[in-house]
């Protein structure tokens, strides 16, 4: 069973999560031996922005000490063989042609979805 | 039963928060019905779906009493939609996901909920004819 | 050719993203899929004759299915002899239908 996780909502609960529930989800599924790749679609493109600092949170005495790290988690998620693709004109949308990205991500056109969604047997939208 | 499925089910919302959550449990109530197997991993919030220490109230602004009020309690739907399950004839897994559980402090949930982890949710849907992710948003 | 059912949950006037479901249904159409749209909760809010249906009227004219759960019409004060043309009201069985078929399920 080959699966494709679609990942749309951006910064959802990160910071109390310390992750994105989605992205988390997704490479622990794949190290659970799944068939898993993801697509980075919506706000959620963002989270492949090389740069993004969240650290230094504090409430009253208390501090994190491990503030989500986005970009190396989706960084995490190529080098673990699975395929991150992420929508090229949400990424347009949001100004970040040019902007350093993640490596190793495959830009999809919106056009191009149903073919990409054609070769999973299961598309889970998170 | 010739046509009996086994369909997994994802969820993430909390009860009280937003209708995805009333429309899963439809969807999992006609599966229920039709006497199907049923998987369901409670992810995120939607682990209180099944907390045991849900409680009634009455809702005075309608001067209802907490037995006029009969509260929706979706523990109770929960349990509810497990006993319809095997009344049909079939089976019925509910997940929750354990670190959701801990953080939340959502240890306690209806006999019949058990803790596990993503991993499965693979399994369920890897052994499913089918599987729906009813995932949130923000 | 594999068959889709795209369950719409979200309503043009609070989301722009509602031109995902759209747009996904016609390129899958189009590719030679099988699709049904099937509209829940605030999805149904666009149905109501006369109102501004974005994306839904283009699906309506390119012939896909477009089904709206009757609860959720009911829940609204939709009737279901006034909805825009080529909506069908359906109850949510179809759902359950659709998976136990196998159609590969997307919810939005």
């Amino acid at each position: 069973m080959k699966a494709l996780n679609i990942i749309e909502t951006g910064y959802r609960a990160t910071l109390e999560e310390q992750d994105d529930p989605g992205v988390w989800l997704s490479y622990t599924l794949k190290a659970a031996g799944g068939d898993v790749d993801v697509l980075l679609r919506g706000n959620a493109v963002n989270y492949a922005v090389q740069g993004q600092d969240s650290a230094g949170l504090q409430y009253g005495t208390w501090q994190q000490t491990q503030p989500p790290r986005l970009a190396e988690n989706i960084a995490s998620m190529t080098s673990k063989g699975m395929s991150v693709f992420i929508v090229s004109e949400d990424l347009q949308e949001r100004g970040l042609r040019g902007v350093p990205l993640v490596e190793g991500l495959t830009p999809v056109a919106r056009s191009e979805l149903a073919h990409l969604f054609g070769r999973y047997d299961q598309v889970w939208h998170w | 039963m010739a046509d009996k499925k086994t369909l997994t089910f994802a969820l993430m919302d909390p009860p009280y928060e937003n209708a995805r959550s009333t429309t899963a449990l439809r969807l999992i109530h006609i599966a229920a019905k039709r006497g199907y197997d049923i998987n369901v991993f409670a992810y995120e919030g939607s682990v209180y779906l099944a907390f045991a220490k849900q409680k009634p109230h009455p809702n005075a602004m309608h001067g209802r009493n907490i037995e006029e009020e009969n509260h929706v309690l979706t523990k109770d739907l929960v349990s509810s939609l497990m006993e319809e399950t095997k009344r049909n004839g079939g089976k019925f897994d509910w997940v929750n996901c354990g670190l959701c559980v801990d953080e939340r402090g959502a240890t306690e949930a209806v006999e019949g909920v058990r803790r596990g982890s993503p991993g499965d949710f693979l399994k369920m849907a890897e052994a499913s004819d089918n599987t729906l992710v009813i995932g949130t948003r923000g | 050719m594999a068959s889709y059912l795209l369950i719409e949950s979200r309503d043009p006037y609070d989301s722009n993203d509602v031109r995902f479901c759209c747009d996904l249904a016609k390129q899958l159409t189009q590719q030679g899929d099988q699709v049904t749209v099937f509209l829940v909760q605030n999805g149904v809010l666009p149905t109501r004759a006369g109102a501004r249906a974005d994306g839904l009227s283009e699906l309506s004219k390119a012939g896909i299915e477009i089904l709206a759960d009757e609860f959720s019409l009911r829940e609204r004060g939709i009737p279901s002899d006034r909805l825009m043309a080529g909506v069908k009201p359906a109850p949510l069985d179809v759902v359950i239908d659709r998976l136990a078929g196998g159609c590969k399920a997307i919810w939005h």
